[in-house]
């Protein structure tokens, strides 16, 4: 989910951005997991058939640069404010995965016109509990060996997404987007963990049908947690989808994009 | 050569009770408050007999930590400001990343340099990577952290002529204006801890002293780096006392009365790098070239002491891990690996680790005051005519 470079670079609000664009049809942002994305990812290859979809990595991530002031998923937005109307994308779908999903909360909150439609899966973003209960596993502090059995439901297929974490027999570009990715989750997510205190009361500002997809074994953001989510939005609903873990759209490509085409064809 | 006695303050009653990590996540039911209110008093003492013996004196801090008990370093060296008279005072140092607060660090500083009549040393380091768990301060951009803290540090203690206001990245103030000012004017001499070469050179063009822990062969590439920018920075060669080394000191009179007391010692290296493996090295505080480095190598963590398995005293001395031996014998090997490293002018010592009780302690310290330390004292001075001459 990190290993591969993209074949465009898009220069927007001082951040050189590296993009990806895949199909035709009305437009898609995809804002992708913490761990990044891989240029044949199997949802953004089923959302292309019926859609343009544009995959940039975020500022700080894969080969994107951070400008010096970019240091909070706000900044993240604003830059992907100046690329939404730089592509002048319209009536556009955003769908974001993981930290991607609270990057596309954050940028719907900040009324855009030109945000048609919302689909978050296994979000962070937001807290809901106590101030004694965590809702988001503190993902920092565990190492790369935890990350198949952490993020997926089959262990076996998080070790294939992340290319069997065979960093011996990968080229320094590659394990170079790795670190790059793990350090730059870490600057926008550390504290608050992985989510905006103030974001959960600003949710109510999204005006657009939002569709929360939520894997059944999530052990990063349980499904109560998402269902607590969805319910902020004024237009939300909520699905589970057996067999996947957080990063299930990786596990289970097909079901989590027949769910988003049934959202987007109602 | 300067000499001095640093101890972790452990809480090593408990260790032979813990399983897995003894850091961090180590459940506090294992500091027996009696047990920590005693070996408080008594490692305060060890220091107090450290001053009249003609040591100086080093403290650090860590936090939740079985293997050291001391939460602040000023803390500790408010104390002996107070209760040494003599001695050198040593904060290795004040983790300023860790600190929210770099102008109460200031303060503290300079309230430990006016009571102490001047003794203070400043150590500023970043912050062990496992301990930002516990600060909740972030690894990412760590050093850029740092170095704005550092920044603030210095012209807080130096500043005169009213309030200054700082907007910085990371810290922000309206109003500076830090009471008292230090005895030591413009301010108490710096140290920097580094293990490689390119912060050695950042010392260096400061100045300050450069310290390393441990570092073994990894020592003289450091040395070497620091002195060339040293030279090249400020038009002369580095003195001997700009280069500080710390290991653990164990003295004895025999050998049969050493080996018992590294027995006694020995557990510390056991015990002390348990860390739990999330934090050992969380993304961002290392660089990303670093890091991407260690992965491809197959790498997880970063290495401890890299001693072999149940190394020999000769081991831990070549490898600049532990100085244990008579006197004689210490004397040969602290003078063989200063000349190794290219000069050390300050040893920092851990004479107090693991199960070394308290009479072990005061008697192996002043062993090595009366019959170590002044053969390395004359050993250091010739050393550094040589250094002057080679530069």
């Amino acid at each position: 989910m990190f290993r591969t470079a993209f074949p465009e670079k898009i220069d927007v609000a001082g951040a050189s951005i590296e993009l990806l664009t895949k199909g035709e049809g009305s437009p898609i942002l995809f804002l992708h997991a913490g761990h990044g994305v891989d240029a044949d990812d199997a949802l953004v290859e089923r959302l292309a058939r019926d859609h343009k979809v544009i995959v940039p990595s975020h500022p700080g991530f894969g080969a994107s640069s951070r400008p010096v002031g970019v240091t909070g998923v706000d900044d993240i937005c604003h830059v992907y404010l100046d690329l939404i109307e730089a592509l002048d994308l319209r009536d556009l779908i955003v769908v974001g995965v993981s930290f991607g999903a609270w990057i596309a909360a954050e940028l719907a909150t900040m009324g855009t016109g030109r945000i048609s439609r919302l689909v978050l899966i296994d979000a962070v973003g937001v807290k809901v509990s106590d101030r004694e209960t965590r809702d988001i596993k503190d993902i920092f502090a565990t190492t790369v060996e935890d990350i198949p059995g952490l993020f997926f439901h089959d262990p076996e297929k998080g070790k294939a997404s992340f290319g069997g974490f065979d960093f011996k027999n990968m080229t320094d570009a590659e394990v170079t987007r790795f670190v790059r990715n793990r350090e730059s989750l870490l600057l926008f997510g550390w504290s608050p963990t992985l989510y905006n205190p103030k974001l959960l009361g600003r949710l109510h500002r999204v005006k657009v049908p939002v569709l929360l997809l939520w894997g059944a074994d999530d052990k990063v953001v349980g499904v109560d947690y998402g269902r607590r989510y969805a319910a902020a939005f004024l237009d939300a609903r909520f699905e589970v989808i057996e067999g996947a873990g957080h990063y299930g759209y990786l596990e289970q490509p097909d079901a989590f994009a027949a769910r988003i085409d049934t959202f987007l064809a109602a | 050569m300067e000499f001095w006695h640093f101890s972790e303050q452990s809480m090593h009653p408990a260790w032979d009770k813990i399983d897995g990590p003894t850091k961090v996540l180590v459940d506090n039911a294992h500091c027996d408050p009696q047990t920590a209110h005693e070996l408080y008093n008594r490692y305060l003492d060890e220091w107090m007999v450290a001053d009249r013996l003609g040591f100086n004196i080093m403290v650090n801090e860590h936090h939740a930590s079985a293997n050291c008990m001391s939460a602040s370093c000023l803390l500790t060296l408010a104390i002996l400001a107070r209760q040494t008279s003599k001695a050198r005072l040593l904060c290795l140092g004040v983790p300023i990343t860790n600190r929210t607060d770099p102008y109460r660090v200031a303060e503290e500083l300079a309230m430990i340099d006016s009571i102490s009549g001047g003794r203070l040393e400043i150590g500023l380091v970043k912050a062990s990577p496992f301990e930002l768990a516990l600060s909740n301060q972030s690894p990412a951009r760590i050093m850029d952290r740092y170095w704005e803290a550092h920044d603030f540090v210095v012209k807080a203690l130096t500043h005169k002529g009213g309030p200054f206001s700082w907007e910085g990245e990371f810290y922000n103030y309206r109003n500076v204006n830090v009471w008292p000012r230090p005895v030591q004017q413009p301010m108490p001499p710096m140290w920097i801890t580094a293990s490689g070469a390119s912060t050695g050179r950042r010392i260096a063009q400061l100045g300050y002293v450069c310290a390393t822990f441990f570092n073994g062969a990894g020592t003289r590439p450091l040395f070497d780096a620091y002195k060339e920018e040293y030279r090249n920075t400020h038009g002369k060669p580095a003195a001997i006392d700009r280069f500080a080394y710390l290991a653990i000191m164990v003295c004895g009179r025999t050998e049969k009365e050493v080996q018992e007391r590294v027995a006694k010692v020995k557990p510390y290296l056991e015990v002390q790098p348990r860390t739990p493996k999330g934090w050992i090295n969380p993304p961002g505080y290392e660089s990303v070239e670093l890091n991407a480095t260690a992965l491809r190598m197959g790498k997880t963590g970063r290495i401890n002491f890299g001693l072999p398995p149940n190394p020999s005293l000769a081991e831990m001395a070549d490898g600049g891990i532990m100085f244990a031996g008579t006197p004689d014998q210490l004397y040969d090997q602290m003078s063989r690996f200063s000349d190794k490293v290219g000069g050390i002018g300050h040893m920092l010592m851990l004479g107090q680790a693991g199960y070394l009780s308290h009479d072990e302690t005061v008697d192996s310290l002043t062993l090595f005051s009366e019959q170590v330390a002044p053969r390395l004292r004359a050993y250091a001075k010739a050393k550094n005519a040589e250094m002057s001459d080679a530069a």
